[in-house]
């Protein structure tokens, strides 16, 4: 088990690392970093992998069922939803 | 048993990359001309922690999570490859409620463990993070999923009775208790039952009576609460991956919902808890509405030097980002200088008019912000207002009884003509009249906003084919009805 100041540490570093990865985002990306930081949460399907795995019950298994369908759809649906988006930015000089 | 630790090593350095690639992905999103590579980058830390966890989970119900697995990916992968760009808002609502719904059901699983016969008490911290991290992902979840149905028009806009506040208070205290009671009491099946139930109840009683136009602060409020959940599972569950992009998101998506709350100069409580037209509705406003025929607006284009195009989340709704687009090119092929200016909330996310654009091809140097076009509105001569209402309205600067007072708006009162293609007479989201339509020098053009900008690029060929037909005399006519 993580340390719980150790754990609180990280915390403290990664919100602000949010904090200052998208003070520095144009507007115009603020759909597709929303819609990006949407797909990233996906990562929760790893622990939703690991809880199923532990998992021994019936009602167990059917929980991390469900936590590992919806994370892994979170995590899929997210991607190609912010990839489509991205994949329309194109400045002036980029067209032919 | 050597082997198993390499594994769990090799498991664990994984997931270190992971969260590298994370943080650097959304890092290079931060720059149109990067953020491509960024989701990309993104999405092969998402593989690489993937892959590692089948390298730790020794083949426990591998069975089990491959079909989770094969059910979540497939119809998402293949719905939103399909889905139309305007369809996005809902989209994220969609996805981002199922990570929500994720994170609540490791926090179910954990405390349901807890449940099993001569298991361990884990220590109280570990249980409260359990509990908070399902509350906020349950609360995000029902809260996402009544925001898609909202913004994809399965339901009815707002839905009010009274003391609502009231009770949707009761049942926030109410699971809160609950969880409390989990943490310091004890935990019975029944009562993580009861738990789960008030959050999910509450996640869908706060969205009910928010309306369509502060979605945008709502989804994305629902993002970092997201991000929140996940952090905290992810330390129940001893998985620094999951601490850390959790936690990067909630902390980005904090901020920007910030960022949005202040440009509609509404506090993030107001969104929560009142409704917009709730309050007054503003001084009525003297004069009429003077309307326009499509040939006589072309007319006002072609005399033109500098025209600024508004676009709002009635253009989502025609679908007329091409036509437009079109337009554009056309007056700009004429020599026209031509502009979008984008309100930072118009329509239902932030930059939502942005994608919108990009789709149909316009170039994101032709767009800009509301702060830097602003001024412009003064040396513009014409204007074009399409589906966007309270974000022009500037009763939102003069109007203290206003409803929006206060509200940044774009200036487009300012420019020497506007004209405003609408499909009817209706007031915007707020439900108030906008002031901008009263203007002496603003005109109507009564008609979808894909057909419109359709009859204009006719018309203005006809103009340049045929010479121009009477277009000073139609300028004159349309000054004259302003009275």
């Amino acid at each position: 088990m993580i340390d719980g100041f150790l754990a609180l540490y990280i915390f403290m570093l990664a919100a602000f690392t949010g904090k200052e990865i998208i003070g520095r985002v144009p507007v115009i990306l603020h759909t597709p970093l929303m819609s990006g930081s949407n797909f990233v949460h996906g990562i929760v399907l790893v622990g939703a992998m690991i809880a199923l795995a532990e998992a021994t019950t019936p009602l167990g298994m059917t929980i991390g069922f469900i936590g590992v369908a919806l994370g892994a759809g979170n995590a899929a649906g997210g991607y190609v939803v912010t990839e489509r988006m991205l994949e329309m930015f194109k400045s002036s000089k980029d067209k032919k | 048993m050597a082997t198993e630790e390499m594994l769990i090593w090799i498991a664990k350095a994984s997931y270190f990359l992971a969260a590298v690639l994370f943080i650097l992905g959304i890092k290079r999103m931060a720059s149109p001309v990067t953020a491509r590579k960024g989701i990309v980058q993104a999405g092969i830390g998402m593989v690489v922690a993937t892959l590692a966890t089948f390298a730790i989970t020794g083949g426990h119900n591998i069975g089990l999570i491959l079909a989770g697995i094969a059910i979540g990916v497939i119809p998402t992968w293949l719905w939103g490859k399909k889905v139309a760009m305007t369809d996005m808002p809902q989209m994220v609502a969609l996805f981002n409620g199922m990570g929500g719904g994720s994170a609540a059901a490791i926090g179910a699983f954990e405390l349901f463990k807890i449940t099993d016969p001569g298991h361990p008490l884990p220590p109280m911290v570990t249980i409260g993070l359990a509990v908070l991290g399902s509350l906020i992902g349950s609360v995000s979840m029902t809260g996402s999923i009544i925001a898609w149905a909202k913004l994809d028009g399965r339901m009815d806009k707002r839905f009010n009775f009274p003391g609502q506040q009231v009770f949707n208070f009761l049942i926030l205290a109410a699971a809160i208790v609950a969880g409390l009671a989990l943490v310091a009491w004890n935990v019975q099946p029944w009562l993580i039952v009861a738990f789960f139930a008030l959050a999910l109840a509450f996640g869908i009683l706060m969205t009910l009576p928010i309306g369509g136009a502060d979605m945008p602060v709502v989804i994305s409020l629902f993002n970092a609460l997201t991000g929140l959940a996940v952090a905290f599972e992810g330390y129940v569950m001893n998985i620094p991956a999951l601490i850390i992009a959790g936690t990067v998101v909630g902390a980005a998506g904090t901020f920007l919902t910030q960022l949005m709350a202040k440009a509609m100069n509404r506090p993030i409580s107001g969104v929560l808890f009142s409704n917009f037209g709730g309050g007054g509705s503003g001084e009525a406003i003297a004069g009429s509405q003077k309307s326009i025929e499509a040939s006589d607006a072309a007319s006002l284009l072609y005399m033109a030097d500098k025209v600024i195009i508004v676009p709002g989340y009635g253009m989502a709704v025609a679908q007329a980002q091409h036509k437009i687009w079109e337009l554009s090119q056309a007056l700009i092929k004429a020599g026209k200088e031509v502009k979008f200016a984008i309100h930072p909330v118009a329509g239902r996310m932030p930059g939502h008019m942005n994608v919108l654009l990009a789709e149909a091809g316009v170039p994101y140097d032709l767009i800009a912000d509301m702060d830097d076009i602003n001024p412009e509105f003064k040396t513009c001569d014409v204007a074009i207002v399409i589906g966007a209402n309270d974000v022009v309205n500037p009763a939102a600067k003069t109007d203290k009884s206003s409803p929006i007072y206060g509200m940044p708006i774009l200036n487009v009162v300012d420019s020497r003509q506007t004209i405003v293609i609408k499909r009817g007479k209706g007031t915007g989201f707020a439900g108030i009249e906008n002031a901008l339509f009263y203007a002496d020098n603003t005109r109507l053009l009564y008609a979808d906003g894909k057909e419109a900008a359709n009859q204009l690029i006719s018309e203005l060929k006809g103009i340049e084919g045929g010479g121009g037909r009477a277009r000073p005399q139609a300028c004159v006519r349309g000054v004259d009805g302003g009275g």
